[in-house]
């Protein structure tokens, strides 16, 4: 018994030295650190603190989606930067998932060319860094575009330039009426959804979801149009002569070429990793499975949708959430081409003016991690709705 | 209605004949059309000259299409690129797309393209000016390293793949040797033979460095150190210690949340700021520890994959044996975990290859770093396309031949039962 009682608490210790020690060279590196960032500051004359959010930023950034020049805060700037990195990653996830969806399932094709084409794009672009084709997008493809003067007219309502691509603006009005009933929409299918999946459960009857869907996200925002005032009218880009030789586009949205190169670099690399997700989840899905499906009268189509996609989901979805984030991180490199994201606007500029680098290389980490941890944390939970349920 | 009968086994005489030689009309059209800029059905009207091969295609596609003929190589056509209508569309598409793509990269990379001369204006073709690359060759490869000292980067390289090829043919026993060299010695001779400063050999700081030999020491050097700590931190995360746990876990995590441009912005801004005042650590090394702690998250992780994957029956049987902890994992756990993770690993260490080029954000100029400082000298301007599609072009060879080496080194060190 005594014997017993002394070897646990000789273990006790032996697990108390290592990580007593561990922390403290921890900690001594930190104090370290702090100190030596206290003598520093002192010694320039600045004091740690987030005040400079609030001072005026004069500089000016080249896109923005919310109201903003030279007058306003840092930290409005910050949040210029942040809007434009959550735009590209969003356009950039959009279309990696359906580039990579596609090329991945291209490469299952039982067509020997298709499989070999998506194969080659994924060796292709897998192994090319992604710096490199972001540079050869913007410096190398998108400088070749010809000139406003004679862009190339998609209909005569949208121009492709070599100083971006011009699109028509959509002018609403009352827009809220008709986001509220996109969002209305959203909540009935959701119910459509739910009520079609207990009928399915408790009276195998299957309902049609998915045109009962569509149909409820045409109908309830096209009421708005036509009883509740809410209309959509287009400003269309149009030519102008600015001097003898310069011309511009006036009216209509411009995407700026560092959003089109960054977004069209972003989407091909990162869609290489979801095919192979994707080929991998489809793959996984046991020959057995779909074997079972058809002896029990499934057709070709069912197998897919009732059967084999919702196992292969599975597989898929958690290495596409690390693509996903991988892609959210690399759309810093906007910063090697001059897109206004967060790393340029906030870690380049703002850091430039103010040379606070400890509280602007925090705040953009910081910035990352939580972005990061959110949308894992979003796919976490749907992960888990996704998983086998045990009966 | 018997001329358009289902093609089957009975009129495969006629069918196949006609079929394949509408097929071969179709191609022909569209391979005239792309390599000679001659329209063969110029005579039609131009909507239905423009889809004719395609429409021509798709019959003779569909006259060919015979189950069980019994003709092994149409069968086996069939099978592979005609099984369904749908499949014989996308089939003509992806033939035409590649024919009709061939000529333009062959005008631009070959027959259009300069090889000759020594500055831009002897690009006179349409094609690409490889005259550029020729020219800054020397700077692409060891950036701004002093010409006359470059024999000292050659040596150390060519040292270091005889050593590796020697390594191939030499027996088992002498091979450990050799890779202990590699490890632990040769990293710093070679290190001391770039950067001088003694032997007689004149100094030559970091910032002169560049080029693709950049990228390989940074490469080399980050690999070399980053695998270990990647196992201390995956053993730490493991770990029944919780303060060792989840101090691992933080640090993980905090790495692998940032993007690496904005841990390099760190490490040249911020870092300084950390370190008495007139310390001064160069530039390289700190961004090499950068890349080395980030890489050295993300392949904690790919370790711990495997750490996991392997059965409790393992460390038990291990601790049954009285191996102490450290034991047990260097001669059990370890070298089993990291063959199951070849493949991560590899990945990781792909990834921090293609990631190297990211040191540009601090000034240092590795091969796409160069190509972009020379692009924008005066007298080359407009070279970019010619720069980036031949720093890819080695970049892919190099990182297709890894993850090439790692499936071939997978298969080799499967123990499959």
């Amino acid at each position: 018994m005594n014997l017993k009682k002394i070897n646990i608490e000789n273990k006790k210790i032996k697990d108390l030295i290592p990580q007593a020690l561990t922390v403290l060279a921890l900690l001594s590196v930190i104090i370290y650190f702090a100190t030596n960032a206290q003598i520093n500051m002192g010694n320039r004359g600045i004091s740690f603190g987030f005040g400079f959010l609030n001072q005026e930023a004069s500089f000016d950034i080249t896109f923005s989606m919310i109201e903003y020049d030279g007058s306003y805060s840092y930290g409005r700037a910050f949040l210029v930067g942040l809007l434009n990195t959550i735009l590209v990653s969003v356009i950039g996830i959009f279309f990696a998932t359906i580039i990579g969806v596609v090329v991945g399932v291209s490469r299952l094709s039982d067509n020997y060319l298709i499989a070999k084409v998506a194969e080659w794009y994924v060796e292709i672009f897998r192994n090319i860094p992604l710096i490199l084709q972001i540079f050869f997008w913007y410096f190398a493809a998108l400088r070749a575009l010809p000139l406003p003067e004679n862009g190339i007219s998609f209909n005569d309502i949208s121009f492709l330039t070599i100083k971006g691509w011009y699109v028509p603006k959509f002018i609403w009005t009352n827009f809220n009426i008709f986001l509220l009933s996109v969002i209305a929409a959203l909540i009935a299918i959701y119910f459509i959804n739910s009520y079609a999946t207990k009928q399915r459960e408790q009276f195998g009857k299957q309902l049609p979801t998915i045109t009962i869907s569509l149909a409820t996200l045409i109908l309830i925002p096209l009421i708005t149009f036509l009883f509740l005032g809410v209309t959509l009218t287009f400003e269309y880009p149009v030519l102008k002569k600015l001097s003898s030789t310069v011309y511009t586009y006036e009216g209509g949205v411009s995407i700026i070429p560092e959003l089109i190169a960054l977004a069209l670099a972003l989407s091909m690399y990162t869609a290489t990793f979801i095919a192979e997700n994707v080929r991998a989840g489809i793959l996984g899905v046991g020959k057995g499975q779909k074997e079972a499906a058809a002896s029990i009268g499934l057709n070709k189509n069912q197998i897919l949708k009732l059967v084999v996609m919702p196992q292969a989901l599975r597989i898929i979805i958690p290495p596409t959430t690390n693509q996903y984030l991988n892609l959210t991180k690399n759309s810093s490199l906007a910063a090697a081409i001059a897109y206004p994201d967060i790393v340029l606007v906030f870690a380049g500029t703002a850091l430039m003016q103010t040379g606070r680098a400890i509280e602007i290389i925090s705040i953009t980490m910081l910035t990352y991690l939580s972005l990061s941890i959110s949308i894992s944390m979003f796919m976490n939970w749907y992960n888990k709705k996704m998983a086998i349920k045990e009966k | 209605m018997n001329l358009i009968a289902k093609p089957t086994k009975e009129n495969i005489k006629t069918y196949v004949p006609f079929g394949l030689s509408l097929v071969s009309i179709s191609f022909l059209d569209v391979f005239i059309n792309a390599f000679f800029n001659f329209n063969l059905m110029a005579f039609l009207p131009s909507q239905l000259g423009y889809f004719l091969p395609l429409i021509l295609g798709f019959i003779g596609f569909y006259l060919i299409r015979i189950e069980f003929s019994g003709v092994r190589y149409l069968d086996i056509l069939n099978k592979n690129i005609n099984s369904n209508n749908f499949n014989a569309l996308l089939t003509l598409f992806t033939i035409f797309i590649i024919i009709k793509s061939i000529p333009p990269m062959l005008d631009w990379f070959i027959l259009e393209a300069n090889f000759i001369g020594n500055s831009k204006e002897d690009c006179t073709g349409d094609g690409a000016c490889w005259v550029f690359i020729k020219v800054w060759f020397n700077r692409f490869m060891y950036g701004l390293y002093p010409d006359a000292e470059q024999w000292r980067i050659n040596t150390a390289f060519l040292i270091l793949f005889s050593i590796v090829g020697a390594s191939f043919f030499v027996s088992e026993k002498f091979k450990k040797y050799f890779i202990l060299f590699l490890v632990f010695v040769f990293p710093f001779l070679g290190i001391k033979l770039i950067s001088g400063g003694s032997f007689g050999l004149e100094y030559v700081e970091s910032a002169a460095w560049g080029g693709l030999s950049l990228t390989f020491i940074i490469s080399a050097f980050a690999i070399l150190f980053c695998f270990p700590i990647g196992v201390i931190l995956a053993l730490g995360r493991r770990s029944s210690l919780p303060a060792i746990k989840y101090i691992s876990i933080g640090f993980i995590e905090l790495w692998r949340g940032v993007p690496l441009i904005t841990v390099l912005f760190m490490s040249a801004v911020m870092f300084p700021m950390f370190l008495p005042d007139g310390t001064f650590i160069d530039k390289l090394i700190r961004v090499l520890i950068a890349i080395t702690l980030f890489e050295a998250a993300y392949m904690a992780e790919v370790v711990r994959g495997g750490l996991q994957a392997l059965p409790k029956g393992q460390y038990e049987a291990a601790k049954s044996l009285g191996m102490g902890y450290w034991k047990m994992n260097a001669l059990i756990i370890l070298p089993q975990a990291l063959k199951l993770v070849i493949p991560g690993i590899a990945n990781t260490l792909l990834a921090l290859v293609k990631d190297t080029p990211l040191i540009f954000v601090v000034g240092l100029m590795e091969l796409a770093g160069m190509i972009g400082l020379a692009k924008t000298n005066p007298k080359w301007l407009g070279m970019a396309m010619e720069g980036y599609v031949f720093a890819g072009l080695v970049f892919w060879i190099i990182c297709y031949a890894m993850s090439r080496y790692s499936q071939n080194l997978e298969k080799k060190l499967s123990t499959e039962r």
